[in-house]
């Protein structure tokens, strides 16, 4: 629960990331002002928060269930989802503009002289760069999404720190259970800073 | 504001730009008008709900010593995190072996497991090993959690810190015959608190923000809890998240206000190096320099 939690709000957090990215570098003023809101207010509540609203606020007041009303385990899966996306596209957000900062002004220099328009510069040149250097950055944000992914215990998500929970409460050997859950978070997330932290190195643009 | 990315807009950028506005303009409008509408739909509109707001009884009552319990906890946290976190950063830079390893090793233990799993397990622990009353336990559980993984945060950003200073500051503490202990406390150390201020202060932020998930699965009366015995009272379920949201922003942007003027600040001021540590560089230390075999293991602390 915990991984396939972690892998899909990977995956729309940089989507929905890269769009805010996108927005907030971009000509038109009322993007950029959108952009710059959502990232500071969201990057500025709770996690928590966020996610006990999608399920007490969203849910049982207005009624967005996710297309899943009648099961209550997978409407809290995808309440958590939506939430765990939101939350951390403003650090992607982050992320990936600051990238975008370490692209050196002459690329977007020499592309804007060959005639490329704004979308054509970021698509072709600026974010094939940028997204290189921030790989590593990246990957902390991809560390912190699986442990914020224990957050969804909250709304009641099955994931590792709910299940820890029941098991502690019911079993006697607290501590051999925390330990088994405390390393399985640690396989999950040390390789993973290793590997992307080595693919970092490996793949960054040579200047 | 010009960017590097767009040329000066000319006539037809000019108009282009414009249609995009109002293209934008119109689907945020419709958003904000839908989410109204829905709002509407479902009665959260009514001034009954919003009302109590206006009144001291909901402050006095719930929020304000819901917010008094973030801040204690928080700022508890901290204060115990700190000098646990500079001793782990300076032990894992020993010249020991058997001093470095094992530091590294706590250290990057409780950096890559989840805060909520510490506060759940201090929880658990002291219900069945300490006599802590129920009625402390949750605030303990809490600050032990927090304790546990910033010290090991903040254990980083001052081995960071220590790192960013210029090799010649240790070389020339040692040509004047400095010993080890002696270059670290007054030379070194005095030097890198200014470099690490920001990011200490933004780990603040993501602390206060933690504490939130005590309320929820502890029982901790911070101000997450306090608005949900605040609902359950006025019926007011997303009035109340929109208040204290607001209520966590304002509180972190102050925060972050204040790490970003610190920073500028110490950027200005001569006696400082001039360099801060991001939070981000904390994790991204090259491991031969450090000379530790762990290298960067599991960072993000969001």
């Amino acid at each position: 629960m915990t991984v396939k939690l972690t892998v899909i709000s990977a995956l729309g957090s940089l989507v929905w990331g890269t769009l805010l990215a996108g927005m907030r570098v971009s000509p038109v003023p009322l993007m950029r002002g959108f952009a710059t809101f959502y990232v500071n207010t969201v990057r500025n509540i709770p996690l928590t928060v966020i996610i006990v609203f999608t399920s007490l606020g969203l849910a049982d007041i207005f009624g967005v269930t996710m297309g899943a009303s009648d099961d209550f385990k997978v409407q809290g899966f995808r309440l958590a989802l939506l939430g765990l996306v939101a939350y951390h596209a403003a650090f992607v957000c982050e992320a990936v503009r600051s990238g975008i900062n370490t692209v050196p002004v002459g690329q977007a220099e020499a592309a804007r002289a060959i005639g490329l328009s704004f979308s054509q510069v970021l698509r072709i040149i600026i974010l094939p760069q940028a997204f290189r250097a921030v790989i590593t950055p990246l990957a902390n944000v991809l560390i912190a999404l699986t442990k914020n992914t224990t957050v969804a215990a909250a709304i009641g998500v099955a994931e590792a720190a709910a299940l820890m929970k029941t098991m502690i409460e019911n079993e006697a050997q607290t501590v051999a259970i925390g330990a088994v859950f405390a390393l399985g978070f640690v396989v999950l997330t040390l390789p993973t800073g290793l590997l992307l932290g080595w693919l970092g190195k490996r793949l960054a643009v040579k200047r | 504001m010009t960017s590097v990315l767009y040329d000066a807009p000319g006539p037809r950028a000019k108009r282009r730009n414009v249609l995009f506005s109002v293209v934008f303009f119109v689907l945020l409008a419709l958003f904000l008008w839908w989410v109204w509408l829905t709002m509407d739909d479902k009665g959260q509109l009514k001034w009954a709900l919003w009302q109590p707001f206006t009144t001291s009884d909901a402050w006095t009552t719930y929020l304000l010593p819901g917010l008094g319990d973030t801040l204690k906890a928080a700022g508890l946290a901290m204060v115990i995190a700190l000098p646990l976190g500079a001793f782990f950063g300076i032990a894992r830079m020993s010249d020991h072996r058997w001093v470095r390893v094992p530091a590294g090793v706590v250290v990057e233990f409780f950096r890559s497991i989840p805060v909520l799993l510490l506060m759940l397990f201090a929880n658990e622990f002291y219900v069945r090993s300490t006599g802590v009353g129920s009625e402390e336990r949750p605030l303990y559980a809490v600050v032990t959690g927090l304790v546990l993984y910033n010290a090991s945060v903040l254990a980083e950003i001052v081995r960071a810190g220590i790192l960013s200073l210029p090799k010649g500051q240790t070389e020339a503490a040692h040509a004047i015959g400095l010993r080890k202990g002696q270059t670290m406390t007054s030379i070194l150390l005095p030097q890198s608190v200014t470099v690490m201020l920001p990011a200490i202060v933004s780990q603040l932020v993501v602390i206060v923000k933690d504490t939130a998930l005590g309320g929820v699965m502890l029982g901790f009366t911070e101000l997450l809890n306090a608005r949900s015995t605040l609902a359950a009272n006025y019926a007011n379920v997303v009035a109340s998240f929109i208040v204290v949201g607001i209520i966590y922003i304002l509180l972190n942007l102050a925060l972050t206000t204040f790490a970003s003027w610190l920073e500028g600040r110490l950027r200005r001021s001569k006696k400082s190096t001039g360099a801060t540590v991001a939070l981000e560089d904390a994790t991204g230390i090259n491991p031969a320099q450090v000379g530790g075999g762990f290298g960067t293991g599991a960072g993000g602390s969001i």
